[in-house]
């Protein structure tokens, strides 16, 4: 074997390392989390997991509040971030000029690239303040306000998720609607909007996705309270979700306690979420790409 | 008829009115927040305050040892993830089969991508800092950012590579190169600058992430500078937190300083990238 083959075969071997290194990162995540927090099954009875009191010094662990905090905040983001995404993202596609959408494009691609510790800065200094004025609430740092912040931070990924779905869409779909005489507007919501269906669906599963494994920002204007939510008015009360709670609280417990396993157990949790959401939204795209090729060909 | 045009017409103008809102919605807050930060956080910003470690409890000084620090830990994050996120973008676009394990790979690309970043903070704490005994250090905080940041260097990075004409591979392999030849000498030198942006926008994103470092690399104040990778760092972002959270009676001032730096940081990252593409694109021959 020559010199150059030899190192063209070893080359091609670690390249190959590299592309397979994904599954290995993930199994080794779900292991190492597996290792730290399946203890907390055997050291928490069941039934004190499944209960409203997060109090960890005094060993009380119920998951309760802390998922409840995550839905409240989770469902307020999603009325913000899905129809603003979506409708941004159909301006984007669909109606802006050129001009408009080279300027539109790169200011949520920078959306995208602030660091939610910063946002989460300016929610404490600016809007939990306001809001706080301006509906008259005790405290500004509440679910409401998290709410806002991570709607905002999940924007750009329902925004460029839909915008991509809606450029998949054959122009000849399109230019078929317009032979026929529909105007654009009606091409956009009969034609290419329904068209694109899977993908959009995509967009708010993974803008979703985005929303719960939000850490910084809602750590930070969210108040900090794990209660459990009762009703519309939790909106406007201090929450504590799943994601903060390990953020706040991992700095401070011994390794190997029961409040250690704990929280790695709530890193579990949200693993599996996410999990989830994501096999979910891989699974419409390639039910949809199947259901196309069928069509087509 | 032509009432029914009309009302057709005039549906079409407000549905347009309603989506430019929307898109404006969104963007002008974008525009706010920049321009907030760098209006109230430009006073603070002199040499000193970059140059200089904090003092009195970081109620004065500078942020030089978070400057430092998040610099080391990208660095860090670079020198492991450029090398294994290409070389995987290079398997999935050049030699992967369709098979069940080239779908297996991209599912575990798409299910890292969402991972939770403080997940990423518990992993790294368990494997890292603990399993590996690296202590809490820019390395084990290097080595959660890079795993973290990999599957976005891997969707750009592949996309750039699939982005280059089928028909130079094969000029190149009939001009007798080998696959490996090709690659190295043709597709890559092509792709540079699509993988380039990817690695900026990812890198960016690194750079600003709190949660990851949180259990594994961040130090609350460590004002001297990091002197070795087992050493712990304080960094841009965890500093804006510590400020504007954990410290009481902290200057307002100081806070939206810190914020204008990382702010910067960030929008130079994004300048380079978007130089990066439009020159890219002038100067492409495809």
């Amino acid at each position: 074997m020559s010199e150059t083959t030899r190192s063209e075969f070893v080359l091609t071997r670690l390249i190959k390392a590299a592309g397979y290194s994904s599954i290995l990162f993930i199994g080794l995540i779900f292991f190492f989390l597996l290792r730290e927090g399946a203890p907390a099954l055997v050291e928490i009875p069941l039934g004190s997991l499944v209960a409203a009191r997060w109090y960890p010094i005094e060993g009380f662990f119920g998951l309760l509040p802390l998922i409840g905090g995550s839905i409240v905040v989770t469902i307020g983001a999603t009325f913000v971030a899905v129809p603003l995404g979506l409708l941004t993202a159909i301006y984007i596609a669909e109606v802006a000029p050129r001009p408009a959408r080279e300027l539109l494009k790169p200011l949520v691609e920078l959306l995208a690239g602030l660091p939610s510790v910063m946002l989460g800065f300016l929610g404490v200094v600016a809007l939990a303040p306001y809001l706080r004025k301006l509906l008259d609430l005790p405290t500004g740092l509440a679910a409401f306000t998290g709410s806002l912040l991570l709607g905002g931070i999940a924007i750009p990924t329902v925004v460029s998720v839909a915008e991509d779905a809606l450029d998949a869409v054959p122009r000849t779909y399109r230019e078929a609607a317009k032979a026929l005489g529909a105007t654009k507007w009606q091409i956009i919501w009969r034609v290419t909007l329904p068209a694109a269906r899977s993908g959009v669906l995509t967009a708010v599963m993974l803008g979703i996705g985005r929303v719960i494994g939000e850490t910084m920002a809602v750590m930070m204007v969210t108040g900090n309270a794990p209660v459990v939510p009762t009703g519309l008015a939790a909106l406007f009360r201090p929450i504590r979700t799943m994601t903060a709670t390990i953020a706040a609280e991992m700095g401070e417990v011994a390794e190997g306690s029961v409040h250690y396993h704990a929280l790695f157990l709530i890193g579990i949790l949200l693993f599996l979420i996410s999990l989830g959401i994501n096999l979910l939204a891989a699974s419409v795209v390639f039910r949809q790409r199947t259901r196309a090729e069928r069509v087509l060909s | 008829m032509a009432l029914n045009a009309q009302r057709r017409r005039i549906t079409q103008q407000v549905g347009f009115g309603v989506l430019l809102l929307a898109a404006l919605l969104t963007v002008l807050p974008i525009a706010l927040i920049v321009g907030l930060i760098l209006w109230r956080g430009a006073p603070a910003i002199s040499l000193e305050f970059l140059t200089a470690a904090p003092r009195d409890g970081m109620k004065a000084g500078g942020i030089l040892p978070a400057i430092v620090g998040t610099f080391w830990l990208t660095l860090g994050t670079a020198v492991v993830v450029v090398p294994f996120g290409v070389g995987a973008a290079v398997y999935l676009s050049e030699y992967a089969p369709e098979s069940r394990w080239t779908r297996l790979i991209r599912i575990a690309i798409i299910n890292l991508a969402g991972v939770p970043s403080v997940v990423y903070g518990l992993f790294g704490l368990g494997l890292f800092v603990l399993f590996l005994r690296f202590g809490t250090s820019i390395l084990a905080g290097s080595l959660t950012l890079a795993i973290m940041t990999l599957p976005v260097i891997i969707s750009t990075a592949e996309e750039a590579l699939r982005a280059v004409p089928q028909s130079f591979r094969v000029v190149s392999i009939s001009l007798g190169g080998t696959q490996w030849q090709t690659i190295r000498r043709v597709v890559l030198p092509q792709a540079v600058p699509g993988i380039l942006t990817g690695v900026i926008l990812g890198l960016e994103r690194a750079a600003g992430e709190t949660a990851p470092i949180l259990f594994t690399a961040a130090a609350f104040f460590l004002p001297r500078l990091p002197g070795s990778p087992f050493d712990a760092t304080m960094a841009l972002p965890y500093h804006l937190f510590v400020i504007s959270t954990q410290v009481p009676g902290m200057p307002i001032q100081l806070q939206y300083g810190t914020a204008a730096v990382l702010l910067g940081f960030v929008l130079v990252m994004n300048l380079l990238a978007t130089v990066v593409r439009s020159r890219a694109r002038a100067r492409r021959q495809w």
